[in-house]
C-alpha cells in the first residue's frame, strides 16, 4: 500500500500553481488536504505522473465572509471553517454539516474545496454547496476564470467540473435569506463515516410565517446530490399544519438510490423520506425561531 | 533512472532532523525508516484505524495520510516526544496504564496523540467529547470504556499537576 512514483511539485504562489497545472495537463493532480487523494494514491487506485502540492500556497488559506454569503480558499482546512464564528453566523449549514464530516483528526488536514472536487455523492458539502446554489471557481493559466454553479460543478460520482490544467481556487457558500432556516440530518453506519442517507434541507417562510420555499439536497442516492424543491407539497402552509407525511412520500418517490452492502435500495429509500422530513422540519422551526428574534429585536 | 530525491528538515518532538525521501515517501514512513521512531504505529494506510496518528504543529494528524515532503520545515510530535525528557510519562500515559487502556499497544500510540491533543484543547471534556475527539481512532483489544476512562483520568491528573 504504497504510492507509485510521482514528480512533486511544490508551488508558492498561485501563478506558479496554474503553470504547473498547465504543463502537466492530464497527467497532473492537485494534492491539498490529501484526505481523499492520498488513500487512492496508496491504493494506487490513483497514479498521477505529477503532483501538484497546494499547501505552500498561502493565497489559497483564506475564509472570508463577504456580502451575501462566505467564500472560502482552496487551502481553508474543514477545522479552521468550522471553527470559524463569523462563518456560522454568516451560514450556519457550514458549521453543522462539517460536523459531520469524517473525524476531527481528518478535518484538521481536509479541505473545504477538496471534498467539492472530490465530489463525493455520499459526501455533506457538495449537498451544501447544492442546496444552497453556492458555486466553485476555477482558475487555468493564461485563461479565464470560470464560476461553476453547484447545478453545474456536480456531473457524476467522484467526477467534477474541475478540467485538465483547472485549480479549483474557492468556493462560495451564499448565506440565507431572512426567515430562513437550515438543518443537517444523516444516518451513518458509525459516526464519521460516510452516510448511508442524509439530507440537507433549507427552509423560507413568508411574513405569516407560513413555508414559502422548501428544498432539500440528499446524499448517497444518486450519482450527485439530488437537489429536490418540495415547496408544493407543502402548500404554503405554516409548518404546523403541513402534511409531513405527504413530503416524506414525496421526496421517496423522486430518489432512485441503489443498493449496496451498507444498506439496500428500499432502506436508503425508506432512510431519505425520514431524514429530509426531520431536516426541513428543523429548518422551518429555525426560521419560525430566527423571525420571533427579529421581530422582538423590533 | 532514480527517483528524485527532496532533502527535507523537520522538527521531531523537539529535535531538528534531516532525511532524504522521494515525493512520495509517507510521513508514517519517514518516521519510521529514515527517522528510526517506530512508536508511530501503521494499521491500515487509508485513514482509518488511527494508529499512525502525530500531532503535526500541535494538531492531530494521520502521518499515513501525509507526505513527508508536504511537511519539510513543521514541527510533529510522535509519541516518542509525550514523556518528559527524563522518560517520564505524560499524564495521559500514565492514565492510560493506570486504567488498563492497552492491552496489545498496538493502536496505543495513536490514542495517546490524539487525547493529549484533545485535552490540551479542552481540559475538561465531557463524556461525548471525550468519544468524540477519539473517535477517529480504533482499537481492537481493550474496548473503549477504559480508553474513556484514561482520558477522563489523564484531565484529573493535569488538573492536579496544574
Ligand atoms: C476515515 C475517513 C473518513 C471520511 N469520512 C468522510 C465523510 O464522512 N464525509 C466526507 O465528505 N468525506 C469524508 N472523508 C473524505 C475526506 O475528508 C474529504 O474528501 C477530503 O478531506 C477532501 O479534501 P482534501 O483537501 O483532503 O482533498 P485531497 O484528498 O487533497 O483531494 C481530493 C481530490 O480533489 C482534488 N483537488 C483537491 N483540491 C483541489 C483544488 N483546489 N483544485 C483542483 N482539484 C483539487 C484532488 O486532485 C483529488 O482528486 C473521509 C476520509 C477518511 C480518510
Ligand atoms: S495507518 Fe493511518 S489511519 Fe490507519
Ligand atoms: S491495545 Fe491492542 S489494538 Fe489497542
Amino acid at each position: 500500500m504504497k504510492p507509485s512514483a510521482f514528480d512533486y511539485h511544490a508551488p508558492r504562489s498561485l501563478g506558479e500553481t496554474l503553470e504547473i497545472l498547465a504543463g502537466a495537463g492530464p497527467h497532473g493532480k492537485v494534492l491539498a488536504g490529501g484526505q481523499s487523494l492520498i488513500p487512492l494514491l496508496n491504493m494506487r487506485l490513483a497514479a498521477p505522473s505529477h503532483l501538484v502540492d497546494i499547501n505552500r500556497v498561502a493565497a489559497l488559506d483564506t475564509v472570508s465572509v463577504e456580502e451575501g454569503g462566505v467564500r472560502v480558499g482552496a487551502l481553508a482546512r474543514h477545522a479552521a471553517v468550522e471553527r470559524s464564528s463569523s462563518v456560522a453566523r454568516a451560514q450556519p449549514l457550514l458549521r453543522a454539516a462539517l460536523k459531520l464530516v469524517a473525524h476531527p483528526v481528518i478535518r484538521n488536514r481536509g479541505t473545504v474545496v477538496g471534498s467539492l472536487v472530490h465530489a463525493d455523492p455520499s459526501a455533506e458539502l457538495p449537498a451544501v454547496l447544492t442546496v444552497l446554489d453556492g458555486s466553485v471557481r476555477l482558475a487555468r493559466h493564461a485563461g479565464p476564470v470560470r464560476e461553476v454553479p453547484a447545478a453545474a460543478f456536480f456531473t457524476g460520482p467522484l467526477e467534477s467540473a474541475v478540467e485538465p490544467g483547472e485549480l479549483a481556487v474557492s468556493a462560495f457558500f451564499p448565506s440565507l435569506p431572512p426567515r430562513t432556516g437550515s438543518a443537517f440530518c444523516e444516518v451513518a453506519r458509525r459516526h464519521g463515516d460516510y452516510a448511508m442517507a442524509g439530507a440537507a434541507a433549507v427552509v423560507s417562510l413568508d411574513e405569516d410565517l407560513r413555508i414559502a420555499s422548501a428544498r432539500v439536497a440528499c446524499v448517497s442516492v444518486g450519482p450527485v446530490p439530488v437537489l429536490l424543491d418540495v415547496s408544493e407539497v407543502c402548500a404554503h402552509r405554516p409548518a404546523a399544519s403541513v402534511d409531513w407525511a405527504a413530503v416524506a412520500r414525496d421526496v421517496r418517490d423522486r430518489i432512485d438510490p441503489e443498493g449496496d452492502i451498507h444498506a439496500t435500495a428500499a432502506y436508503r429509500r425508506h432512510l431519505t423520506g425520514v431524514l429530509a422530513e426531520r431536516a426541513l422540519r428543523i429548518a422551518a422551526q429555525e426560521a419560525a425561531d430566527e423571525r420571533a428574534e427579529e421581530t422582538s429585536h423590533g | 533512472m532514480g527517483e528524485a530525491l527532496h532533502e527535507i528538515t523537520l522538527t521531531v518532538n523537539g529535535v531538528l532532523r534531516e532525511a532524504k525521501v522521494p515525493g512520495r515517501r509517507l510521513l508514517s514512513d519517514c518516521l519510521r525508516r529514515e527517522l528510526g521512531l517506530t512508536g508511530t504505529h501503521v494499521g491500515c494506510e487509508h485513514g482509518v484505524c488511527g494508529c499512525c496518528t502525530v500531532l503535526l504543529d500541535g494538531a492531530p494528524v494521520r502521518s499515513c495520510l501525509t507526505f513527508a515532503v508536504s511537511v519539510d520545515g513543521h514541527e510533529i510530535t510522535t509519541v516518542e516526544g509525550l514523556s518528559g525528557p527524563d522518560g517520564s510519562l505524560s499524564p495521559v500515559q500514565r492514565a492510560f496504564s493506570e486504567c488498563h487502556a492497552l492491552q496489545c499497544g498496538f493502536c496505543t500510540p495513536g490514542f495517546l496523540c490524539s487525547a493529549t491533543a484533545l485535552l490540551r484543547d479542552n481540559p475538561s471534556p465531557t463524556d461525548d467529547e471525550v468519544v468524540e475527539g477519539i473517535s477517529g481512532n480504533l482499537g481492537r483489544c481493550t474496548g473503549y470504556q477504559n480508553i474513556v476512562k484514561a482520558v477522563h483520568r489523564a484531565a484529573e491528573l493535569m488538573g492536579d499537576e496544574a
